[in-house]
């Protein structure tokens, strides 16, 4: 069926906890997404089998919808009628996602590129191996050995460059022989994108030890980044052998009308398509039962070009998340972190053992307003310790973005610098669970704040209903539709962020504020420490006149005015004057964090 | 009448178990199909490769990579010994010369004229797998292990930590809702799996490691009490590699929870049989939860259908307000419900014993095999 026939399309996203149905239909007025349904995956014991969680979700979206979409365990196509769809289509990430470990020569360089390719593939990087690691190489040996990854990708050397480290780092991978995480009937596929002078050596040390894919080198020079083929490559392999292999997949891949796509490689590819045509700096994130995921996509200027490239980021925080992951968020950010956000006292061991609660029984959802605000204050910590992460892997490439030279390549307080500039980002989309699914979109636009720290002004936007997955595989078979319903039904504009960069004193006005509205005015000012709350609706803009403290900073420098337009929303515009970072004062917590959420309504009073 | 799925932990009185016995790589299968097997019975061996010790020989001697062959007087395959020489120089005098040598006993595995190292492992260590279970051997995979078919009780619990045990199932109380001391444990419960009621506290399971006692087995601990004992929080739910002693089994959740009565009642009626234990657990990617199988002389399997819920079906609440309560299903409603925290969700009416009904996310009940 050619892309523009298609008038209803079935999607389904298999993540880790939950599989997602959403229905999408051609109405007069072009592709909408009409209904949803979702069940939990059952990719794991005692089912195994993916397909079963697919069935269920499309039953509840058959109950929802009246549409029979489903023949016993067929899907019906084409659509004819109040029956069928014309296609099928879907991402995944259950039983673990794609795994993947990587190794290179140099830590910060080829290393460093391959785990960006991996990560851009949509994988979870389990380890990055470097000839210049600091460890031993018989640590590196064990390490190889004691992981189980689903594919290695191994690069290394500059095309004509060292030939010698990266066969060492192929001896290693033979001497540890590992395994693939999920079966044992085949070779574990590895992708090599190094030096193509050390593509024989690697082969023989390789050999029959390895189902091993040459493709070009990552890193073909040090002035010059080639990750898309390493990409493809592992798209390639994910289906073939990774997708082979789990519960129920060769089923579910002969069901779908395009390749299935990993989860986070979607997500990537409409986070792009947004910020390319939009041409706007853009920060993504996905927060899963599992995983965490930030996109980026900044527009950065070349020094010698005199023109800006668009860089692309992604950067996944394994054990980040809220369901199976919850507990390490614990684990990693430490309960006073997370207490700070809950506005009301709590047992310290009542929390804990909440938490871990939902560890084991990660379908749960909050039922009382109480375990609401909890797993909020967790997803806070989830989303601030994976942007950490984001900015520590979205750093300028050595000689690429920014026209350094050789020399300035190696000088390694310049390659620190991460590209997220937080006064230059446009906008921020949530995804994922807790941020779609907040019962209250002020609630959402809360924890983005609090996790993010946007700075000057920067618009707030979120997934209506987490169908960004769905979207990405749907944006390669038709764009159209794709592009039309994520504009109608998947973007929800929750407002505009205006924060002030740093602090001032407690009771002083960070901020004076006039807002026109198609020419009615409002004003107000913004006491430091307090936020305020602007309502101006979806599809509206203002103009906004901003006169702030004489060592207050905007955007523009401390004490400049600024003049700024801003886009309304579900919540409205925003005036954070909290200064950055977000100070919790620990003495009158519960207070001041139920204050912040009254300013902007977040919970029922 | 309305249905909905939700995924649930086993408990039953009769099931056929297999158990999967492989080894970690090829190796030896030690039993045929049709042998009985006891739980501490050794079923296949294999023999784990050893470490890889690395020597640059090449830096070492003072030589280029691609000359390392002739300088090299081990070959792949070679046994060599600590401080053996492997490879030397041969200068016109020999005072002069340079020697590379074997860094631990073993066999050299590679000799690399790119790199210039030389590789060599240790000997090989053995490794062997039991049975776990007393059961018969239906399937043999040469070389890789073995599956073992018992039939009897099995339990599921929701989380554990340690390995697999094997031992007599003992009853430490008489009542799900019991909380132990330390006082209520001694050496008679030396070696055993013990049924500990509700909650167990830190000094319990301190005073059940001073007596010996093999697993616990309990209705909930407190998270501030597992960080305790493995000296880290638990991030993620991956357990069974912990060295305890007594292995801990949790059947319910985290906090002083009381045993679902079905998992007391079935533990309590097989009391005195020899079982297994395992506490390992992988919530995440191939869910793995602790377990206990009793074996029996006999027995039937019970059919399994798909846990799904219907009007009558017995639940339990997994989630706050009333988590662990258990109850069965009223009523289903069809659409979506606003809860307290203003979600708009599918739920289910549950009718508990003492006589209130409640509204539930779907989400947030568990079906209970009957």
């Amino acid at each position: 069926m050619k892309p523009e026939d298609l008038n209803v399309i079935v999607a389904t996203d298999c993540g880790s906890t939950t599989t997602k149905a959403i229905l999408i239909e051609r109405k007069p007025e072009g592709y909408r997404q009409t209904y949803r349904g979702e069940a939990p995956t059952t990719v794991e014991a005692p089912y195994e089998d993916v397909t079963r969680g697919v069935l269920n979700a499309m039953a509840e979206l058959e109950e929802l919808s009246g549409r029979k979409i489903l023949d016993g365990e067929r899907i019906i196509t084409p659509a004819r009628g109040n029956e069928g769809v014309d296609v099928y289509i879907s991402t995944s990430s259950a039983g673990g996602g794609l795994q993947m470990m990587v190794a290179g020569v140099v830590q910060s360089m080829t290393a460093e590129s391959a785990e960006r390719a991996a990560l851009g593939a949509g994988a979870i990087v389990m380890d990055v191996l470097a000839s210049n690691d600091n460890r031993a190489p018989h640590e590196k040996i064990e390490r190889i050995r004691t992981l189980r990854p689903d594919m290695v990708l191994l690069s290394g050397g500059t095309d004509g460059g060292t030939v010698r480290h990266v066969v060492e780092m192929a001896e290693f991978l033979a001497a540890a022989n590992p395994r693939p995480r999920l079966g044992s009937s085949y070779n574990l596929p590895v992708v090599y994108a190094g030096n193509i002078d050390a593509r024989e050596a690697v082969k023989k040390s390789l050999g029959g030890k390895a189902e091993l894919h040459i493709t070009e080198n990552l890193r073909p020079t040090l002035e010059r980044e080639n990750l898309g083929p390493a990409r493809d490559e592992i798209h390639d392999l994910f289906l073939k052998h990774v997708m082979a292999q789990a519960p129920g997949y060769p089923k579910l891949m002969q069901w779908v009308g395009a390749p299935i796509m990993p989860t986070p490689a979607a997500v990537g590819n409409i986070i792009q398509r947004i910020a390319r045509s939009r041409s706007i700096n853009i920060v993504g994130v996905d927060i899963g039962g599992a995983t965490t995921d930030v996109f980026s996509d900044y527009a950065i200027p070349s020094e010698e070009a005199k023109t800006l490239e668009r860089i692309f980021n992604r950067s996944v925080s394994a054990n980040l998340g809220m369901s199976y992951s919850v507990s390490n968020v614990l684990a990693e950010a430490g309960l006073a972190n997370i207490l700070r956000w809950v506005p009301f006292d709590i047992d310290e061991s009542d929390l804990r053992d909440r938490i871990k609660n939902k560890m084991i029984r990660p379908t749960t959802i909050p039922q009382t307003l109480e375990e609401l605000k909890i797993e909020q204050a967790i997803g806070r910590e989830a989303l601030r310790l994976a942007f950490v992460q984001h900015k520590r892997l979205a750093v300028g490439l050595k000689g690429v973005q920014r026209g350094r030279t050789i020399s300035e390549s190696f000088d390694t307080s310049a390659s620190g610098e991460t590209l997220i500039d937080m006064r230059t980002l446009n906008m921020i989309v949530g995804s994922g669970g807790v941020l779609s699914h907040a019962p209250r979109r002020a609630q959402s636009a809360m924890m983005i704040i609090d996790s993010f720290a946007p700075e000057a002004i920067t618009r707030l936007c979120v997934d209506s209903i987490f169908m960004m997955p769905h979207l990405g595989v749907l944006a390669e078979i038709n764009e159209q539709a794709a592009t039309e319903v994520f504009e109608r039904d998947c973007l929800i504009s929750l407002g505009t962020c205006v924060s002030s960069v740093n602090e001032v004193k407690a009771g002083a006005v960070c901020f004076e504020y006039v807002m026109d509205v198609a020419g009615a005015k409002r004003e107000g000012a913004v006491q430091a420490g307090e936020m305020v709350l602007e309502p101006l609706a979806d599809g509206l803009t203002a103009k906004v006149s901003l006169r702030p403290h004489r060592s207050v900073d905007l955007g523009a420098g401390r004490g400049k005015p600024v003049e700024a337009e801003v886009h309304g929303g579900v919540v409205g515009v925003i005036f954070d004057g909290r200064g950055r970072p977000i100070v919790v004062p620990e003495t009158d917590r519960s207070k001041t964090v139920t204050r912040w959420a009254q300013a902007l309504g977040a919970y029922p009073a | 009448m309305a249905h909905a799925y939700t995924p649930g932990l086993r408990v039953t009185q009769q099931a056929t178990i297999r158990k999967e016995r492989m080894l970690p790589i090829a190796g030896r299968v030690l039993v045929e199909v049709g042998a009985k097997v006891q739980a501490s019975d050794v079923v296949a061996r294999a023999e784990l490769p050893g470490d890889v010790a690395t020597v640059n020989v090449v830096n070492q001697l003072g030589i280029a990579a691609g000359d390392l062959e002739r300088f090299m007087l081990k070959k792949p395959g070679d046994a060599v010994a600590k401080d053996e020489v492997i490879a030397q120089t041969r200068p016109m005098i020999k005072w002069f010369r340079n020697v590379a040598r074997a860094p631990v006993d073993g066999s050299i595995e590679t000799v690399s004229s790119v790199t210039g190292q030389v590789l060599v492992r240790t000997a090989p260590r053995p490794v062997e797998v039991r049975a776990y279970v007393d059961g018969v051997v239906v399937e043999v995979r040469p070389g890789e292990g073995v599956v073992i078919e018992t039939t009897g009780a099995f339990v599921q619990g929701i989380l554990g930590v340690g390995g697999e045990v094997a031992g007599e199932l003992v009853m430490a109380v008489d009542s799900p809702k019991a909380v132990l001391t330390p006082k209520d444990l001694d050496e008679r419960f030396a070696g055993k799996i013990v049924v500990a009621g509700a909650l167990v506290s830190y000094a319990v399971y301190q005073r059940a490691a001073q007596v010996g006692i093999a697993a616990l087995v309990c209705g909930g601990f407190h998270d501030s009490d597992l960080r305790r004992l493995l000296g880290y929080d638990l991030g993620v739910a991956i357990t069974g590699h912990e060295a305890l002693k007594p292995i801990l089994i949790m059947t319910e959740g985290f906090g002083d929870i009381a045993m679902a009565d079905r998992t007391f009642s079935l533990l309590k009626a097989n009391a005195g049989r020899r079982c297994s234990a395992n506490g390992a657990t992988q919530i995440r990617a191939g869910v793995l939860r602790p377990e206990i199988i009793i074996p029996a002389a006999g027995g039937v399997q019970a059919a399994r259908g798909a846990l799904g819920l219907t009007e009558g079906s017995p639940v339990r609440i997994i989630r706050q307000p009333g988590f662990g309560r258990l109850g069965t299903v009223k009523s289903l409603p069809s659409g979506v419900q606003v809860v307290e925290s203003e979600a708009k969700v599918r739920v289910i009416e549950v009718q508990f014993p003492e006589g209130d009904v409640a509204i539930v996310p779907r989400a947030n009940v568990e079906a209970i095999e009957s």
